[in-house]
């Protein structure tokens, strides 16, 4: 018998503080897993996020840095250009990234820093118990929106990574869902893809991962992946944008 | 035959894994653990090792072995 199926190097084996169902720890375990098979576990630094994730750096066995809300990629930034042979990455949920954020996002995106971002959509505020945020779809009831949210008040959900993929500095953006084993297994695909692009000086590498939130989404673990297919993917097709 | 090794103190009962088993291996306990929920239990009948459980499991409780 051999095993073919474990925990990896980059990815300790303590109890992670997520709910139950959430995708976060499914990308925990991917990046772990991509980070040891292209074996950069001694070269990579991790930029962690404020919000749900912001713990990340004790599941991870590889340096990370903290950063501030939504500046995670002004520190990749600096990070990456004083040290231009070290791998970095920057993992963002859609608070971070897309709502205190995306003034950093943008223009570290224009400038095309050869970055890897790993941005996680769940359309809540997960942390601070779920409110709108900038992705929360159109009728969908949140701690902030209890009637739905109303595209006349609060706008449309905002695809970041459409937006992104305009910028002329970007070299990649990628769409991908964990609702089912065979969109992780595309997901990962995706994360490795993006981290290859940085080894090999390409330039900035997004990589947007639909994930689950059952406990503001008030659905099953189960109805969550079905949520995500059939009705966020509606809105957030997954595929390659750039 | 395959099998899999279930860290029942690590699981947090999604029961993302029973979702996705193609031969229905998995099932929920009727005990708890010290998590206080009650997790996933391995039938270990008829497992192909297709290691999906493992896949879909957020909280990497599942070692897969062939």
């Amino acid at each position: 018998m051999k095993k073919i199926f474990g925990r990896t190097r980059s990815l300790r084996g303590v109890d992670t503080h997520y709910c139950q169902g959430c995708g976060h720890g499914v990308v925990h375990r991917l990046i772990a897993e991509v980070i040891d098979e292209l074996n950069i576990r001694e070269i990579t630094i991790g930029v962690t996020p404020v919000g749900c994730a912001v713990v990340a750096y004790d599941y991870w066995d590889f340096d990370c840095v903290e950063s501030a809300h939504g500046r995670g990629l002004a520190v990749a930034t600096a990070i990456k250009r004083l040290q231009p042979d070290k791998i970095v990455f920057t993992y963002q949920g859609d608070g971070d990234l897309a709502a205190i954020g995306t003034a950093e996002t943008i223009h570290a995106a224009n400038r095309g820093e050869n970055l890897t971002v790993v941005f996680i959509n769940n359309t809540v505020y997960g942390m601070t118990g779920g409110q709108m945020a900038p992705t929360t779809l159109i009728g969908q009831k949140t701690a902030t929106s209890p009637l739905g949210r109303n595209e006349k008040t609060e706008g449309y959900p905002l695809r970041i990574s459409e937006l992104l993929a305009q910028l002329q500095g970007v070299y990649s953006v990628e769409r991908s869902s964990t609702d089912s084993v065979q969109g992780i297994l595309k997901t990962k695909n995706a994360i490795k893809a993006a981290f290859k692009n940085q080894m090999e000086n390409k330039g900035f590498s997004l990589v947007e991962v639909l994930s689950a939130c059952p406990t503001y989404w008030v659905l099953s673990p189960v109805e969550s992946l079905d949520w995500i297919k059939n009705t966020m993917s509606k809105v957030f097709p997954p595929g390659r944008i750039k | 035959m395959a099998y899999i090794k279930l860290d029942r103190e690590k699981c947090k009962g999604c029961m993302l894994c029973i979702s996705v088993c193609p031969k229905g291996q998995l099932k929920e306990d009727k005990g708890l653990n010290k998590k206080g929920i009650r997790p996933v239990r391995f039938l270990d009948k008829d497992c192909s090792g297709c290691a999906f459980c493992a896949i879909i499991c957020p909280d990497c409780c599942i070692e897969v072995y062939k």
